[in-house]
């Protein structure tokens, strides 16, 4: 190396460059620009400039939740793709794996999250989220209960809240896509 | 008579053996003084001084470097004092690069250790270009990550000069590594990232619903409660306040579920992330480091090419072995590519020619510049609102000489390239 060093004389003038970007900008860039989101699926950027922020709506058109347009934020950070995006649910919706604070129990957002995973990936996940929720990885206990207990129930219940009614006594937010 | 130069002389003695003889070891050593001199002005820099970082900043001192700069942006903790053996219960709450620093000039004479109390991210790279070679001592993968993109952003095959080795020691337990990063010549930190397995928390419905472990009962606390109870302010690991709010959440929830286990320590563990030290792992991982620091500086001996791996934890084994360069490492995988342009053409125009450029053949290209889009093809928000950006000149857009990342189906990654507007 010493070797490298004796040329440091001769080599005083230093390339100076602008910072680097930033390996998860990068990747999120890739992963943004090689989205094809179904006609379900819609992103918001609220500030254009910014990747790393931005808010996804889901409009199912068969299941449960058809008929309800759904919002989530994702929250990109700097050690993307090696930590998930944080991603929450905006309204408040009864949902066996959602809760009440828009936490959402998606295994790849959380313990079986990998690097080769996408946003795309994610979001896929979020639909099938809402066309199956599943009764056994309950946040929203109850609704879990109600699902696996009486589909039938659950349905009622679920259209009640997407309307903006209550479910055992919690008023859940108007989602029915506006026309 | 002792003047100041003999007493100076055999102080080093030891070091001196070393490189007044040739070696036998190594062809190029070559046993000159301005080997000593090097060493004795080489500056260096140690990043991190918390277990790892005490012990590099001794061992360097210790090895005959003089000019040693550390840069830390923690505190002293109580808790830091069983192994980070610069700093005393008098120094707790002080900045542990400052006091760091002090300790080392007063405890070793003609050593000037320069303390930097701050983020590695508020230097920039006239900083970091000032010394011969950076030591890591960081728990901190976004850290290392950070400042092997910096080095490896600013060597310039063209330039020797420009390129830092970077030593990066990490411990966890009993087990740690050291290796050896020539940025753009070897493997990169980013070229690694895939060995770690950082496990990503544990199933939200099982911490919701179904808590069996104390850590369980300490992530319901910071991820489910903090937000219901504080709102968007986020909980700061270091003050004590919101550790002991987490603490008394979380033994209510163990309280609950009839779990043992939730103390403070380990809310503070478990919150802050810490993996476990040993005082004697950081030790040989640190000694490691500084005898590659020493070899690369004195070529008096062959340097770790390029990763040694050290585990205690099932007996002790070291392996040693050279980590590849990935093609595809979005660090240092590839160099930014060249190219010269018209300021007055559009971006579409730059666009279709990224398409057409035979090497290229791009099919549908993002383009940005410093993580800011110029234009995206997808989503269709985005495309939207970036398309009048199409219509516009690059001279409108950007300066000359100004890195864009390109990003397509067809590229592996990305493709890096400095733009030169003509
Ligand atoms: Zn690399």
């Amino acid at each position: 190396m010493i070797n490298i060093w004796s040329l440091k004389k001769a080599n005083a003038n230093v390339a100076q460059k602008k910072p680097k970007v930033s390996a998860a900008q990068i990747r999120v860039q890739k992963d943004l620009s090689e989205l094809e989101l179904p006609k379900t699926m819609k992103t918001h950027f609220p500030v254009a400039e910014d990747l790393l922020n931005f808010e996804l709506e889901i409009s199912p058109d068969e299941g449960f939740y058809a008929g309800g347009t759904f919002k989530f934020s994702f929250a990109v950070n700097g050690n993307y793709p090696h930590e998930p995006p944080k991603v929450k649910c905006q309204q408040k919706i009864y949902h066996p794996n959602i809760d009440n604070d828009g936490n959402i129990c998606l295994n790849i957002l959380r313990e079986d999250w990998k690097p080769v995973l996408t946003l795309n990936s994610v979001m896929v996940g979020l639909q099938y989220l809402l066309l199956e929720p599943n009764a056994d990885d309950p946040l929203n206990k109850s609704a879990a209960e109600d699902l696996r207990s009486n589909r039938k129930n659950f349905e009622i219940n679920v259209r009640r809240s997407l309307g903006g009614g209550s479910v055992s006594g919690f008023q859940y937010d108007n989602v029915l896509t506006k026309k | 008579m002792l003047t100041e130069e003999n007493i100076d002389a055999k102080r080093w003695d030891g070091i001196y053996k070393l490189l007044d003889r040739s070696s036998l070891i190594h062809p190029d050593f070559q046993p000159i003084e301005e080997i000593k001199d090097f060493v004795k002005e080489a500056k260096i820099l140690v990043i991190g001084a918390g277990g790892l970082g005490c012990e590099i900043l001794k061992n360097l001192a210790l090895s005959g470097f003089r000019d040693i700069h550390v840069i830390d942006m923690d505190t002293i903790d109580i808790s830091n004092l069983n192994r980070q053996f610069l700093f005393r219960r008098a120094d707790v709450g002080k900045s542990k690069a400052e006091t760091a620093a002090t300790f080392v000039n007063r405890r070793v004479q003609g050593v000037n250790v320069t303390p930097h109390f701050c983020k590695i991210q508020d230097k920039d790279e006239d900083f970091y270009s000032e010394f011969a070679l950076i030591i890591c001592g960081l728990d901190s993968i976004e850290a290392r990550r950070w400042i092997n993109a910096t080095l490896v952003g600013m060597a310039d095959p063209e330039s020797p000069d420009t390129m830092k080795p970077l030593i990066d020691g990490g411990t966890e337990g009993f087990k740690g590594q050291a290796r050896v990063i020539l940025p753009r010549m070897t493997s990169c930190y980013e070229c690694s990232m895939d060995m770690l397995s950082k496990p990503t928390g544990f199933p939200l419905c099982t911490i919701a619903n179904t808590p069996r472990l104390p850590e369980h009962c300490i992530e319901w606390a910071s991820v489910l409660e903090w937000p219901k109870v504080h709102g968007d302010r986020k909980a700061d690991t270091d003050d004590p306040k919101d550790i002991q709010w987490l603490y008394e959440t979380a033994l209510a929830r163990a309280k609950e579920f009839n779990i043992q286990g939730v103390t403070y320590s380990l809310t503070q563990g478990v919150v802050k992330n810490i993996i476990p030290a040993i005082a004697s792992t950081n030790a040989i991982i640190a000694a490691s480091c500084c005898n590659e620091a020493l070899k690369i500086a004195t070529t008096s001996a062959k340097y770790l090419d390029n990763y040694m791996m050290y585990t205690g934890n099932d007996s002790v084994y070291t392996y040693t072995f050279q980590h590849q360069r990935k093609d595809d490492c979005p660090v240092c995988g590839q160099s930014a590519l060249k190219l010269e342009f018209r300021g007055d053409k559009t971006l579409e125009d730059f666009i279709e020619y990224l398409k057409e450029k035979p090497d290229a053949q791009l099919k549908k290209p993002s383009v940005a510049i410093g993580g800011k889009p110029l234009y995206m093809p997808a989503p269709k928000q985005l495309e939207e609102a970036l398309r009048p950006n199409l219509e516009k000149t690059l001279k409108e857009l950007l300066s000359s000489g100004d890195e864009i990342t390109i990003t397509d189906t067809t590229l592996p990654f990305s493709l890096q390239i400095v733009l030169t507007l003509v």
